[in-house]
C-alpha cells in the first residue's frame, strides 16, 4: 500500500469524520457581512436569551449544531427562524459575535425556497405585508391585519373586534389603503432587478 | 437651528399619529428642523428581510439613495420608529462593510436610476439626537410644566440599543438615556428591569400566546413598580402594549390598566403644549386618570358599557377591594 492511498482513504469509523460544511457555508455566504457562523462554541447563550424560545422546536444553539451537521431538511422544516422576534439579545450577547438575527433571516429565505413545510402563519404574514408594500410603496396596517386574521385566526375575530374598533376610532387609522408613492414604477424596477440578482 | 433629513415611516401615518404629532410639536421649540425625505417608501420592517434579502435591502436603500440626493447641507437622517431606524442603519452598515454586497444593491438601485454611496449618511434615532445633540440642559430650559408626581416606567425596547452598529446608546441592555430625559422633565422614573425587553414584535400576528406572555411581563412589571404610565419610543412597542393589552388581560384573566405613552407626548406636556396637539386620547388604554394626577386634562375615555348581569349562582362573599386601588392586576401585583 502506498502512502498516497493511506492519505486519500480516511477511516470510515471513529470520532473524526470529514465534516460536510456545505450547508453552513451556504448560509454564511448568503448573509450580508461575515456572520461568524463557523465560530459557534455551542454555549447556548442565544437560546437562554431568546424571548420566544419556548415557541421554537429547536433553540438557536441546536440549529447551529444542525447546520454544522448538514441536516438541511430538518433546519428548513424548523419553525425556529420564523419565531425569531428580531430583538437582537442573542446577537449582542453571543461571545463569538455571531450575527444570529441576520442568520435567522437567511434561514427564513432558504426555508421558503426549499418549501418543505415551515410555519405558514409566519411566512404568510410576511408575504401579505410585502404584497401590500409592493402595491403601494407603503405598508397598509389595517388591511394587513384584517386579511391576515381572517385567513389564519378566524376564531379569534370576536376577541379582536373591540381593538379593531379602537384602531379606527381612537387611533384614527384609515380603513382605506395608503396613497401610492410617486416613484412606484421606479420602485418596481428596482425590486424586479433585485429579485433577478437574488436568483443568480 | 439644526437640520435633519426625516424618515417618518408608515406607522406614523396610521397607528402612531400621536407620535407624529408630538414629534413635530417638540422638535420646533428645540430648534430641530425636520426635512421629510420626499417620496420615501416603507422600510419593509422585519418582513421583507424574512422573504428575500436582496430586494429587502434594495427597498431600504431606495430611501437612502433619495436621502442622499435630497441632502442639502445635512447628512443626518433622523427616524423616530425603532424598526425604521434599525433597517436604514443596517442597510448602510452592511453595504459599507461588505463591498460586494453594497455593489449588488447598487446594481438593483441603478435599475431605477438611483445610487447610494454607503457611509455617506449618518442614521440616528430621535432619542439619540435628543440626548446627545440637543442635550438635557436645553430640554430642561424649555420645561414650563414639570411632570412632578408622575411615576413612569421608561421602556426603550430592542432595536435602538441593539445591535447599535455605531455605539450611540450607553448600553445594549440597560441604557440610561430615556430615564435621564424623563427625569429632566420632572417625572419620577422607576428602575425598570425590563426596559429593553421585547414587546413581542410581530408575534401578535403569528404566535399570539407568545406575544401575550411578553406583553404581560412588561405590563405586570410596570404595574408592580406602581408606575402611572409606561413610556415608549417605538410605534410597534406602543401598539403591542396598548392595543393588545385588552386581549392580554382576557387571555390571562387579569385586569391591568397601564397607559402607554410616547416620550415625545410627555415632553410636549412638560413644554406646555396642549394635550390635544400631542395625540392624547388616541391611546386605547386611557391615560386620562394618570395625567389628571398631575393636573393635566386629557380627553376623557368613553364610559364603559354596563356589563350584562350574569346569573348570580350560589351566594359568595363579595371580592375585597381596597379604597383607592387603581391598578388591580393579579393577586401578587396588588398585594
Amino acid at each position: 500500500m502506498t502512502e498516497q492511498a493511506i492519505v486519500s482513504d480516511p477511516p470510515s469509523v471513529g470520532p473524526v469524520k470529514h465534516e460536510d460544511l456545505s450547508l453552513l457555508q451556504e448560509v454564511a455566504m448568503r448573509t450580508p457581512g461575515d456572520p461568524n457562523l463557523e465560530m459557534c462554541i455551542q454555549c447556548g447563550t442565544c437560546g437562554g436569551s431568546c424571548p420566544s424560545a419556548s415557541a421554537m422546536d429547536h433553540t438557536p444553539r441546536a440549529i447551529f449544531a444542525m447546520l454544522r451537521a448538514g441536516m438541511r431538511e430538518d433546519v428548513m422544516k424548523s419553525n425556529t427562524p420564523w419565531m425569531c422576534v428580531a430583538c437582537y439579545y442573542c446577537t449582542v450577547r453571543c461571545p463569538q459575535e455571531i450575527h444570529i438575527t441576520d442568520v435567522m433571516y437567511t434561514l427564513k429565505n432558504m426555508s421558503l425556497e426549499a418549501n418543505i413545510g415551515h410555519n405558514a402563519t409566519a411566512s404568510d404574514f410576511s408575504k401579505t405585508f410585502i404584497s401590500l408594500v409592493e402595491t403601494y410603496g407603503r405598508s397598509f396596517e389595517i388591511g394587513l391585519a384584517g386579511f391576515h386574521n381572517v385567513r389564519h385566526f378566524i376564531t379569534r375575530l370576536p376577541s379582536i373586534t373591540p381593538m379593531a374598533v379602537g384602531m379606527l376610532t381612537k387611533k384614527g387609522m384609515s380603513p382605506l389603503p395608503p396613497r401610492r408613492i410617486k416613484g412606484m414604477d421606479q420602485l418596481k424596477k428596482i425590486l424586479k432587478r433585485a429579485k433577478e440578482l437574488e436568483a443568480e | 437651528m439644526s437640520d435633519y433629513l426625516y424618515y417618518p415611516g408608515c406607522s406614523m401615518e396610521s397607528s402612531a399619529k400621536a407620535y407624529e404629532a408630538s414629534v413635530e410639536a417638540v422638535c420646533k421649540p428645540l430648534g430641530i428642523n425636520l426635512h421629510e425625505i420626499e417620496d420615501w417608501n416603507c422600510c419593509g420592517a422585519t418582513e421583507y428581510l424574512s422573504l428575500d434579502l436582496t430586494p429587502a435591502y434594495s427597498l431600504i436603500a431606495r430611501n437612502l439613495a433619495l436621502a442622499q440626493e435630497q441632502a442639502n447641507g445635512t447628512k443626518t437622517v433622523l427616524a423616530a420608529c425603532s424598526a425604521c431606524y434599525l433597517n436604514l442603519s443596517k442597510a448602510d452598515h452592511y453595504m459599507h462593510d461588505d463591498k460586494a454586497f453594497g455593489k449588488k444593491i447598487n446594481i438593483a438601485l441603478a435599475a431605477g436610476g438611483l445610487h447610494y454611496d454607503p457611509g455617506q449618511l449618518v442614521i440616528r434615532h430621535l432619542l439619540d439626537v435628543m440626548f446627545n445633540e440637543v442635550g438635557l440642559d436645553k430640554i430642561k430650559e424649555k420645561v414650563v410644566k414639570p411632570l412632578t408626581g408622575l411615576r413612569v416606567a421608561s421602556y426603550i425596547g430592542c432595536m435602538v440599543p441593539r445591535p447599535d452598529y455605531n455605539s450611540r446608546i450607553s448600553d445594549t441592555e440597560y441604557p440610561y438615556e430615556l430615564d435621564d430625559l424623563l427625569k429632566a422633565l420632572g417625572a419620577e422614573v422607576i428602575d425598570f428591569p425590563l426596559k429593553t425587553a421585547c414587546c413581542g414584535g410581530h408575534m401578535t400576528q403569528i404566535g399570539p400566546d407568545t406575544a401575550f406572555e411578553l406583553i404581560r411581563r412588561l405590563i405586570s412589571a410596570a404595574d408592580q413598580y406602581k408606575a402611572d404610565a409606561l413610556v415608549a419610543l417605538c410605534p410597534m412597542c406602543q401598539m403591542n402594549l396598548d392595543a393588545f393589552q385588552g386581549q392580554m388581560n382576557g387571555y390571562f384573566h387579569t385586569n391591568y390598566h397601564m397607559p402607554i405613552l410616547f416620550f415625545t407626548q410627555l415632553m410636549g406636556i412638560a413644554f406646555g403644549e396642549k394635550p390635544e396637539n400631542l395625540g392624547f386620547g388616541s391611546e386605547l388604554v386611557s391615560a386620562h386618570a394618570a395625567m389628571k394626577r398631575i393636573g393635566i386634562q386629557t380627553p376623557e375615555p368613553a364610559p364603559a358599557k354596563p356589563v350584562a348581569k350574569k346569573p348570580a349562582g350560589l351566594p359568595m362573599p363579595p371580592p375585597r377591594v381596597r379604597a383607592g386601588q387603581q391598578n388591580t392586576g393579579n393577586q401578587e401585583a396588588s398585594e
